[in-house]
């Protein structure tokens, strides 16, 4: 009777758990494929610290999960958005009108981002900023489609210039890139060397691949401040060093502040050139074990070890289809509750959430450029100086123009 | 202290005097790009890529066989400009007798396939090349920290830029060269062999291109993409100082250094447009561009 009891009892759940599992599928899934299309520069200034790699990471990623999900093949879309919003948003608006496009990864300049989220708000697709800087990304740009993951430029400012400010550094010229990214990192500077008794004493703006720094870097010596802010990224930041070290901005005692240096970056200078450079990074692959593990893997499969987009577009994939096999729907507004309701803890985060305007808030890192006698590799070249915590390294909700946050 | 429209003296004198070496430099690729369309009336839009070889020629003479700077500074313009006498024979001799703008179009796609095989191969975030430890360092010139690598950009601009000017319009050679590209019929009657010269002088500007790179290799990082924004500029230097015209390229490529330096200190936002502005205006006005012939 008892055992008659079990059997009855085991069915009975059994059917249930297989109940529910049928309805997940069926509830949301829009059609008989999970669509991603991955949006990046695959040919220009931002190749490297995304581009084609960042692709195989996402590829990665889908493999990992086991290429299907709720029953559903994963299919992969990809394309150049050769860093111009117009192009982004035309193919964007065309992937989710004509191609049924569930998710979009990748988005690379913050220009690209802006413009591409624009698209998917009011849509059931979803968008997963990972190459992007800009915090206004989820301030006055948030929409409920997306979310910004990797880093942003409120950290950046609040990790390097906070750590050169405290080591003496109280007057600043900015050499900016003359874009919506830069305005951000400037203006997110700004606000950090201010409060903390620094000031501003001049600046540039130069247009987006600058090949000659020299006429900037004379200017910044000429301004006699201590530090020079670098608010560029890829190739303008790579050149602006080399130039710097021309025309001996360190023998004139000014001290180079590069607010935004990717892995690939600090690899293209080499350690002589960059050595001592301090950076904030939302991840490095030789961090901890599992993020070496990782590295390992993406190694093999690329010849290069990731940078933290790429790193960021593994975890935020994964984490999207967990979401979508969780609540068996692919619709924006299903995912995205359930990414903000769970924890991320992975090979790129442990503790990471989600925040009502689009924020993964995670810990970011203060790293130090090695020197040539302590680097071993080629791609041995951060030493981690400090961990900055989550909830200390982003701007905080009570600073939030994002109308999702009440 | 003395003020020059409201900047400092002392800093405009040194940004005048980058203007003069990127100048210099803008004259070079201008240079070359004058002698192949002067001569041969080819539109050469790989000029860029061939540029970006020039310095990743050098790039790889170093990393690979440890061959140095100065021996780079002949090795690279020679290879480049052999991979210049091929195209010329194989592909632009091929199309020479129809509208110049097939020649820019297949220029143009070669650039293409050019940049995009580097970028396949080495990413775009570019190589170090060390500065040539006989030029490392720098003068104080007491207005400016002057690189002593720049002073030596200018010093072999100026001296490869008269040279060319010299040997073309002063020079034998450079006469049979210039009757050549006017009359190849009746210089051919005259036993002098025209599509050799031809094939050389494609050969020789794609050469000063490559030259301009292996200069550059030190002081730019040296990446796929170094040559094409690169182009445009030198194009709107060419068409300022009136197509063709040698004399024009290289005093424009000067002059638009110093308009681009100046841009730069007064409103660094249009740096990139003001050649342009130039362009369009000497457009405007003197179609044939300031040193051209006729229009």
């Amino acid at each position: 009777m008892k055992m008659m009891k079990t059997v009855l009892a085991t069915a009975i759940a059994s059917s249930f758990v297989m109940g529910a599992t049928a309805q997940a599928d069926d509830h949301g899934m829009s059609d008989n494929e999970l669509r991603i299309g991955y949006l990046a520069d695959m040919s220009g200034t931002y190749r490297d610290l995304a581009g084609p790699n960042g692709e195989t990471a996402m590829r990665m990623a889908i493999e990992d999960f086991g290429g299907s999900v709720n029953g559903r093949e994963i299919t992969v879309l990809s394309a150049d958005d050769r860093n111009s919003p117009d192009v982004a948003s035309s193919t964007v608006r065309e992937w989710i009108e004509s191609d049924k496009v569930d998710m979009v990864q990748g988005l690379v300049a913050s220009s690209v981002s802006i413009a591409t989220t624009k698209v998917t708000n009011g849509t059931d697709t979803l968008a997963l900023v990972n190459g992007s800087a800009a915090s206004s990304i989820t301030n006055e740009h948030c929409t409920p489609n997306h979310i910004h993951w990797t880093y942003d430029t409120y950290p950046l400012a609040n990790g390097t210039a906070q750590a050169v400010v405290a080591e003496g550094g109280d007057s600043w010229f900015m050499v900016t890139a003359d874009y919506a990214f830069g305005h951000a990192l400037e203006a997110d500077v700004t606000k950090v060397v201010e409060s903390n008794g620094g000031e501003i004493v001049g600046g540039v703006r130069h247009p987006l691949s600058t090949d000659d720094f020299s006429s900037y870097m004379l200017q910044a010596q000429a301004s006699g401040a201590d530090v020079v802010g670098l608010a560029n990224a890829g190739g303008d930041t790579v050149n602006s060093i080399i130039t710097a070290g021309e025309f001996g901005l360190a023998q004139s005692g000014q001290t180079v502040a590069a607010l935004l240096l990717f892995l690939t970056d600090v690899h293209a200078l080499g350690v002589e050139t960059a050595q001592g450079i301090q950076l904030t990074t939302g991840w490095y692959w030789d961090k901890d074990e599992e993020a070496r593990a990782w590295a390992d893997r993406f190694y093999e499969e690329t010849g290069a070890r990731p940078s933290m987009v790429h790193a960021g577009i593994y975890s935020s994939t994964m984490h999207y289809l967990k979401g979508v096999e969780a609540t068996g729907s692919d619709k924006a507004a299903d995912v995205r509750a359930w990414m903000a309701d769970n924890e991320i803890n992975d090979m790129f985060a442990q503790g990471g959430y989600v925040r009502e305007d689009g924020r993964m808030v995670h810990d970011m890192y203060l790293a130090e450029v090695k020197t040539p006698a302590e680097s071993e590799n080629e791609w041995d070249l951060y030493e981690i100086v400090r961990t900055i915590p989550g909830d200390q390294a982003f701007r905080p909700l009570s600073e939030s123009k994002c109308p999702l946050v009440r | 202290m003395t003020m020059i429209f409201g900047v400092p003296a002392a800093a405009f004198y040194g940004q005048l005097l980058l203007g003069l070496i990127n100048g210099a430099f803008y004259a070079l690729l201008s240079l070359g790009l004058a002698v192949i369309f002067g001569l041969l009336k080819i539109i050469n839009f790989s000029h860029g890529a061939q540029y970006m070889l020039g310095a990743f020629a050098a790039y790889l003479l170093l990393s690979v066989l440890g061959i140095n700077y100065w021996a780079a500074l002949f090795l690279a313009p020679l290879i480049v400009g052999l991979l210049g006498v091929l195209i010329e024979r194989y592909l632009l001799r091929r199309i020479a007798h129809i509208d110049h703008i097939y020649g820019l179009l297949l220029t143009f796609g070669l650039a293409l396939v050019i940049q995009g095989t580097f970028t396949n191969w080495f990413g775009v975030s570019g190589s170090r090349y060390p500065v040539p430890e006989l030029l490392q360092g720098g003068i104080n010139l007491g207005f400016m920290f002057l690189p002593i690598y720049r002073a030596w950009i200018v010093v072999v601009a100026l001296v490869v830029c008269f040279g060319v000017w010299f040997m073309i319009e002063k020079t034998k050679l450079g006469g049979y060269l210039r009757a050549g590209t006017e009359n190849s019929a009746l210089m051919q009657a005259f036993g002098v062999n025209v599509p050799l010269l031809v094939t050389l002088t494609y050969g020789f500007g794609v050469g000063l291109a490559a030259l301009g790179g292996v200069l550059a290799a030190p002081v730019y990082s040296v990446s796929p993409d170094m040559g094409s924004n690169l182009l445009i500029v030198v194009f709107a230097v060419v068409v300022i100082g009136g197509m063709g015209s040698i004399v024009g390229a290289i005093l424009t490529g000067l002059l638009m250094g110093i308009v681009e330096g100046l841009t730069k200190v007064y409103y660094p936002e249009a740096s990139n447009v003001v050649i342009f502005l130039v362009m369009i205006i000497v457009l405007l006005v003197r179609p044939a561009g300031l040193f051209g012939k006729g229009a």
